[in-house]
């Protein structure tokens, strides 16, 4: 982590001096994060990908527009996962208006219980779908991507407390659901 | 699936597992996307296939090369870029170059001319202005930029053209109507692409040979420069050949407002 935050100083310092030259250094080093953080927040790989892509090239036309001392100033990390949330709600806000709107229905049964997935991390990936997106977003940038809280506040804009009551709340809510799920699975088993 | 513990630091754990490496494509397609990288991919031209690069500012590059290697190679040499070799061109860029090609200057088509003076842009931009089936002497284009003595530099300009075809270099002749060099692979190609335009070759070198920079209509009393649209009209019983733009400018003749021949004969003369 201390290396991380070593590793931006310095590429943030080169961006600010040659910011062509450097660009391909931050797409090196940010591009993997940014993805799974994106990937974990939609869901869809290649929607993920898409906002992954998008998302640094807002990163590179906001830095043509600013000067030096504030590239350099700039702390990669929260900076980006910012611009990559924004870019994802982005896209969320406008398929909701294009698509209607099911109705959801929480008595329902799920048709697949997420965890009983062959594929444990497609089946947590589910569950973390199921997170309201504001507790989803904490929760990501705190377990995916391994954010401080004192990062994540700068990157959502939020007090620390906030934000940990907010990870609290999300990870309460998948173990509630892991245990719904279970139980769900004993009953079946048992009936 | 087991799940022997439903605590935090178990749920912590999983989640920790769920970064995923980003897909190959993403990074070239970001730099690409800022003009940072390029793709590219084979078009079909009057001269053989050739191979066009683009990125998010435009189309970057054209050029005839013997194979992928050469072209990628060549492209780094000039613009310290690396481009990958794509299966096609984006459907709507593929549909605009058609479109222009075909002579159709409307059709919109962003070009990438980083790293050039402004003097080559300012050449390069005024050679997108002359239309298909039409050429325009070196020295025009001198004088239409505002550089009239820069004949020679216009020439050099022309040479160092990165988008042949689109950027129609091969419009601009030699100001005594001769053909003239070409960058993409030599005078024969030149010749077979203004060929291709509707242009005969031969027959605008035999006005040069003939001393012919000009002709007339005794109808309407203008003068233009022979491939000129509105000199193609005049019929042969009303056609009037010049010498010089001093010559019909003496026999009472006005320049076309078109073609607007008198740029040429500044540095002609």
């Amino acid at each position: 982590m201390d290396d991380a935050l070593h590793s931006d100083e310095a590429l943030a310092a080169r961006l600010a001096v040659d910011l062509d030259g450097s660009f391909e250094a931050l797409v090196d080093a940010h591009a993997g994060r940014l993805f799974s953080i994106a990937l974990r927040f939609i869901g869809d790989r290649s929607d993920a990908e898409e906002a992954t892509q998008d998302a640094l090239v807002r990163a590179y036309h906001a830095l043509t527009g600013y000067d030096e001392a504030r590239i350099r100033e700039i702390r990669l990390r929260p900076w980006l996962a910012t611009i990559v949330l924004n870019v994802c709600r982005n896209r969320a806000r406008v398929r909701r208006v294009a698509t209607v709107e099911l109705a959801f229905d929480p008595s329902a049964e799920p048709v697949v219980d997420p965890v009983a997935r062959s594929d444990e991390k497609a089946g947590w990936a589910l569950l973390l779908a199921t997170l309201p997106p504001a507790q989803r977003a904490a929760v990501v940038l705190r377990h995916v991507d391994g954010l401080s809280y004192a990062q994540m506040a700068e990157a959502l804009g939020r007090p620390e407390g906030t934000l940990k009551a907010q990870v609290h709340r999300g990870l309460a809510a998948l173990r509630d659901a892991l245990v719904a799920a279970d139980r769900r699975e004993r009953e079946e088993m048992t009936a | 699936m087991n799940r022997p513990a439903l605590d935090f630091d178990a749920i912590e754990a999983a989640l920790a597992t769920l970064a995923e490496p980003a897909p190959p494509s993403l990074a070239h397609g970001a730099l690409v996307a800022v003009g940072l990288a390029d793709d590219y991919a084979l078009i079909e031209s009057p001269v053989g296939p050739l191979r066009l690069a683009w990125n998010g500012r435009g189309v970057s590059a054209i050029e005839s090369a013997a194979d992928d290697h050469a072209f990628e190679v060549k492209f780094l040499a000039r613009t310290g870029r690396r481009a990958k070799r794509r299966d096609a061109i984006p459907a709507g860029l593929a549909r605009a170059i058609e479109r222009r090609l075909s002579g159709d200057r409307r059709a919109r088509i962003e070009l990438d001319l980083r790293g050039s003076s402004e003097f080559e842009q300012a050449v390069w931009l005024k050679a997108l202005e002359i239309p298909r089936g039409e050429v325009r002497p070196y020295g025009w284009v001198a004088a239409e930029i505002g550089r009239p003595k820069a004949v020679r530099a216009v020439g050099t300009a022309l040479g160092h053209n990165p988008i042949p075809l689109i950027v129609p270099c091969h419009r601009v002749v030699r100001s005594d109507g001769t053909i003239g060099q070409y960058s993409l692979g030599g005078p024969g190609n030149k010749r077979t692409i203004l060929a291709a335009e509707g242009l005969d070759p031969d027959e605008l070198e035999g006005l040069a040979r003939a001393g012919i920079r000009y002709v007339g209509s005794d109808t309407t009393r203008i003068y233009c420069l022979p491939t000129c649209h509105n000199a193609k009209r005049i019929t042969p019983a009303h056609r009037v050949p010049f010498r010089s733009a001093g010559a019909s400018e003496a026999a009472g003749y006005r320049a076309c407002r078109e073609c607007r021949p008198s740029a040429a004969a500044v540095v002609a003369a």
